[in-house]
């Protein structure tokens, strides 16, 4: 009896560290850490070390836990997409029941530990940040309309908002146009990486924009969202949280990121199979170098300011 | 001959339990830095005050 139940029994299926570790999306992690501690090294008030480094870590493991309630809801089209077939629940090392204790035991260690380091408003924010995104984007729009990515990204965008109010323990303006920054830079990201990810989302019936409206449509899309994002973008180098640097850097990666969208709108298909959407590809990169310097400008301009320079 | 072969899983197991062991000892040192960070700063000092104040009224 023993021996029939070792046999059977596949090794390969158990769970590492890693694959928990997995389930809290490490890679969406590292943009939440960086742009809430730019939020939070950007705002007036100095934050101690200590407090500062358990507060990031708690907004960290606040947004880890929201992607894995996230993997638990969509591990049926995370089976069907080639890009999330490797997750660990499409891979059979953690069950679904698992993915869901782990994601509301985290949620709530977060915001209370959030709470007690820091303000009751950054973990009242944080706390909504996390409903949001499982509850607004992964249960509800993400299935039923292609606006999904473009409401859902303020998901994404609340962290340096938590990290401004982790800091000040108040709201103010100046967080919120890092908010926006990110919230127009989501739908252009994501809609490049659905054009060459073809058809992953139909496979899956995601309505994305791909595949309601066309592909044809969503390269339009992209432009007008890359424009809009463009006057923003350089528009908050004249605020209190731009400068001289941030601006160059503004003025140059948005002309490179206009560039990448002029030539996806002016691409089809054909055009996009024959070197098999390398634009789109080329696009999709940049637009992860655009955030990452826009907000590392900002964080220069920050960190400039207590030696008389940074902002105008 | 030993009946407690050492086998793969075992290893996996061994590493996730490590894994665990050292996030709840950093969680611990965490929430001890937290603490005397909070306490030196006087974070809890208006507590203590209002407390005095209530024992010298009474």
């Amino acid at each position: 009896m023993a021996d029939a139940t070792t046999n059977s029994y596949n090794s390969e299926d158990e769970a590492s560290f890693g694959d928990f570790f997995a389930l809290l999306k490490p890679r969406v992690m590292t943009l939440v850490v960086f742009t809430a501690i730019v939020g939070l090294l950007a705002a007036p008030v100095s934050v101690h070390p200590v407090i500062g480094f358990a507060s990031i870590l708690f907004i960290a493991i606040g947004a880890g836990a929201s992607g894995a309630l996230n993997m638990w809801w969509d591990a049926d089209i995370d089976r069907v997409m080639r890009r999330t077939r490797k997750r660990p629940i499409p891979a059979g090392k953690v069950t679904e029941d698992d993915a869901l204790y782990i994601g509301v035991a985290l949620s709530g260690m977060s915001v209370i530990m959030l709470w007690l380091a820091a303000n009751l408003l950054a973990a009242a924010m944080l706390a909504f940040t996390i409903f949001f995104y499982v509850v607004i984007y992964s249960m509800w729009l993400k299935r039923s309309t292609p606006q999904n990515i473009v409401i859902g990204g303020a998901a994404g965008a609340f962290p340096p908002v938590i990290g401004w109010i982790v800091a000040t323990g108040s709201m103010a303006i100046e967080p919120w146009l890092m908010f926006a920054l990110i919230f127009m830079w989501t739908p252009p990201h994501f809609w490049a990486l659905a054009l060459f990810m073809r058809s992953d989302y139909d496979d899956a019936n995601v309505p994305m924009l791909t595949v309601t409206h066309g592909r044809p449509a969503t390269r339009f899309q992209i432009l007008v969202y890359t424009i809009l994002l463009a006057a923003l973008a350089i528009g908050t180098a004249f605020t209190s949280i731009g400068g001289p640097v941030y601006l160059v850097v503004a003025v140059v990666l948005n002309a490179m990121f206009a560039k990448g969208a002029i030539s996806i709108w002016r691409r089809d298909e054909d055009m996009a199979d024959a070197d098999d959407y390398l634009v789109e590809r080329k696009f999709f990169r940049l637009s992860l170098l655009y955030l990452f310097l826009h907000f590392g400008a900002i964080l220069i301009e920050a960190l400039l300011k207590p030696f008389g320079l940074g902002g105008w | 001959m030993s009946f407690r072969t050492e086998h793969e899983i075992h290893q996996r197991r061994k590493g996730r339990n490590i894994g665990l062991g050292l996030s709840l000892a950093g969680f611990v040192v965490l929430i001890l830095s937290l603490t005397v960070v909070k306490v030196t700063r006087g974070d809890f000092a208006l507590s203590v005050q209002s407390s005095t104040a209530t024992q010298e009224g009474n």
